[in-house]
């Protein structure tokens, strides 16, 4: 461990400069994003609060996709079963939730987390022991998870309630222009993201993405270490179900195309594929970008499926743009 | 793990199982039969075996790109989409310009979404499962403008589809005269013909393939253009079996056509397997389908049973190869 902590202390000593040219990535997708937002103002001059707050609602589930996608790559894997396990949480919770009162769907939330934390614990121990390859692991459980979600609800339907119905709809009292679910995206992902990127799990994390052999030898838990990171992907997959669920109403068995979408903000948020490297508030960023480009296009008044094209056509060379700096940084 | 002179029981089995698939799969598939017989005792005849056959053909076929693109350690999953758009295609297009050219169009559509995900897997090195997909969902979103324009012209499915995918010649179904040939093909062609050999060669050991001289990207390329074609056709053949022409016809064969292929024992790891396997799986699943039909389990229940498979067969094959 001490490798690592040296490491870490480099970058955290490291002054101004040092932290520009170690997030530049980051700081390019922040202004990407700036400018599109300026795009979208001129495209529509009376873009402003409410806006901003649907675009916020729209990208609520794919960020936390994203964030799921992003912990899980990072540490070396990917999780194909991320839409699905959205899906079970989705239906799980809107079936639970149906009548019932404002206490007991507290309880339901939290038991919907749970379940998520415990659908990733399942996907990352059938890694570990069955020791076969993750992408087909999860692969095998996006089935298995996609039945679950048709067996809890065949169609969609449901309930939410109404506080949390609330909680992603609108603006924050006295801030009107801050959308309530970018804050909750906001809270979310610094409350469960920024204590474990700071403990020696943060640290653990990285290094079984970075070289598992390595990580081994410096006494690194390396199974339990990768099945912590499926179950955190399952849980933010849960809190993307209930975003939902939040935003619809209803719970969804078929889930939506948060797969590719979240691979492609991991990848366009500077997390490499194969591990170890980037953060979670770039593939956030990324997120935010795409939901834009696709809000600029719906302004544009572009037929809805034609700018699913566009926004899949840019998805997909998004992806075959990391898949070439990946294979070239392997060979440099 | 030591090597022992005395090979137990699994070892054998193993070993049985990794040299000669076609046996125990084939036992599997007359066990699976036999206990259809005991739960519906009538239920076997003729016209069962013939509707079975029937059934199996689309998902053998489409199981046949998963065959040959996991040889070479890949996978197609757009083949769904594929096979739909061109039987869309075909049924939309057959009223304004005739058979012929709709059918060219339709096949062009699968080589065209085959072309891409060729790019994106042998050039940009996208992992095959991202590419597919991604391809799928563009297609996808292309099948549904496309809708937009055709929506009044009306549906004509061609007589010589409806034949090939309803009728019957002497109890056994028409659509054995594509699928005999094709499957010959397939089964001559991954054993016999160089680009088969190249197939199972950068499966086994992609690197070594690549420093005994064999261009990767070029057999990757040509690979996933003939899966989508294949896909194209087999979406032909099912749209003169379903006879409706429906946005999601074939993606319900997506999954089975993975399933089949690694039941049938190719490896998705690439190198190992052949498309014989893969003809039987298809066949038990096709069996245990019309099982769990009966049983009434729900479509969520036959989903995770489908997972569950894959999972399992797959864990057990790296088990069994590693006691090897």
């Amino acid at each position: 461990m001490p490798r690592w902590y040296g490491l870490r202390r480099r970058y955290r000593g490291a002054g101004m400069k040092r932290w520009i040219e170690a997030n530049t990535w980051t700081i390019g997708l922040a202004v990407l994003l700036v400018v599109l937002l300026m795009t979208t103002k001129l495209i529509q001059p009376d873009f402003g609060a409410s806006g901003l707050d649907s675009l916020a609602r729209a990208a609520l589930p794919f960020a936390l996709a994203a964030i799921g996608m992003a912990i899980v790559v990072i540490a070396g894997g990917i999780d194909l079963s991320i839409a699905a396990m959205m899906s079970v949480a989705s239906v799980t919770g809107a079936v639970l939730m149906d009548g019932a009162s404002d206490g007991q769907s507290v309880v339901i939330v939290l038991a919907v987390l749970l379940l998520g934390l415990a659908m990733g614990a399942v996907n990352g121990f059938l890694i570990v022991v069955s020791r076969v390859p993750d992408i087909v692991v999860t692969l095998a459980m996006l089935f298995v998870w996609q039945g679950v979600a048709l067996l809890i609800l065949n169609a969609p339907g449901g309930g939410a309630a109404s506080w949390l119905r609330a909680l992603s709809a609108g603006g924050i009292p006295g801030v009107d222009w801050l959308p309530r679910a970018l804050v909750l995206l906001a809270f979310v992902a610094a409350v469960i993201w920024v204590p474990i990127h700071r403990s020696k799990l943060g640290l653990r994390l990285y290094a079984i993405g970075s070289d598992p052999l390595a990580a081994f030898r410096s006494g690194v838990p390396v199974g339990q270490t990768r099945i912590i990171a499926y179950a955190l992907c399952g849980l933010f997959a849960a809190f993307g179900g209930l975003s939902v669920t939040m935003s619809t109403g209803i719970g969804e068995p078929i889930p939506g195309p948060y797969l590719m979408a979240s691979v492609a903000a991991v990848v366009l948020g500077g997390v490499v594929l194969g591990g170890g490297r980037g953060g979670i508030l770039g593939p956030i960023l990324a997120v935010l970008i795409l939901r834009t480009v696709r809000m600029d296009l719906t302004l544009l008044s572009v037929d809805p499926n034609v700018a699913a094209i566009i926004e899949g056509t840019i998805m997909v060379a998004v992806v075959m743009f990391g898949a070439v700096l990946a294979t070239r940084g392997r060979r440099a | 793990m030591t090597m022992t002179d005395t090979p137990t029981v699994l070892n054998r089995l193993g070993r049985l199982m990794v040299d000669r698939p076609l046996l125990p799969l084939i036992g599997l598939f007359i066990l699976l039969i036999g206990l259809l017989a005991i739960l519906n005792p009538g239920v076997l005849s003729m016209f069962w075996a013939s509707n079975t056959l029937k059934i199996a053909i689309p998902l053998a076929m489409l199981a046949a790109c998963q065959t040959m693109t996991m040889l070479t350690g890949g996978i197609d999953l757009s083949v769904g989409t594929a096979a739909t758009i061109a039987a869309y295609l075909t049924a939309t297009l057959s009223p304004l310009i005739g058979v012929p050219p709709a059918i060219a169009i339709a096949l062009a559509s699968a080589i065209l979404i085959g072309l891409v995900n060729g790019f994106g897997i042998a050039i940009c090195r996208v992992h095959p499962l991202i590419m597919t997909l991604g391809t799928a969902l563009i297609a996808t979103g292309c099948l549904l403008v496309y809708q937009r324009y055709v929506i009044a012209t009306g549906v004509l499915i061609p007589d010589f589809l409806l034949w090939l995918g309803t009728g019957r010649t002497l109890g056994l179904p028409n659509s054995l005269a594509l699928f005999i040939p094709f499957a010959a093909l397939i089964i001559w062609a991954q054993r016999r013909s160089g680009f088969g050999r190249l197939l199972y060669a950068i499966g086994a050991n992609e690197a070594a393939a690549r420093l005994s001289g064999v261009r990767v990207w070029q057999v990757h390329f040509t690979l996933y253009t003939l899966s989508s074609l294949i896909a194209g056709i087999t979406g032909l053949l099912y749209l003169g079996q379903i006879k409706t022409a429906s946005l999601s016809l074939a993606l319900p064969l997506d999954l089975p056509s993975v399933a089949a292929a690694v039941i049938g024992g190719t490896s998705i790891f690439g190198g190992r397997g052949g498309y014989g396997g893969t003809i039987v799986g298809a066949l038990i699943l096709t069996v245990l389908t019309s099982m769990l039909t009966l049983m009434q389990i729900p479509e969520g229940g036959r989903r995770i049973l489908f997972g569950l498979i894959i999972l399992a067969v797959t864990a057990l094959f790296i088990r069994l190869t590693e006691r090897n």
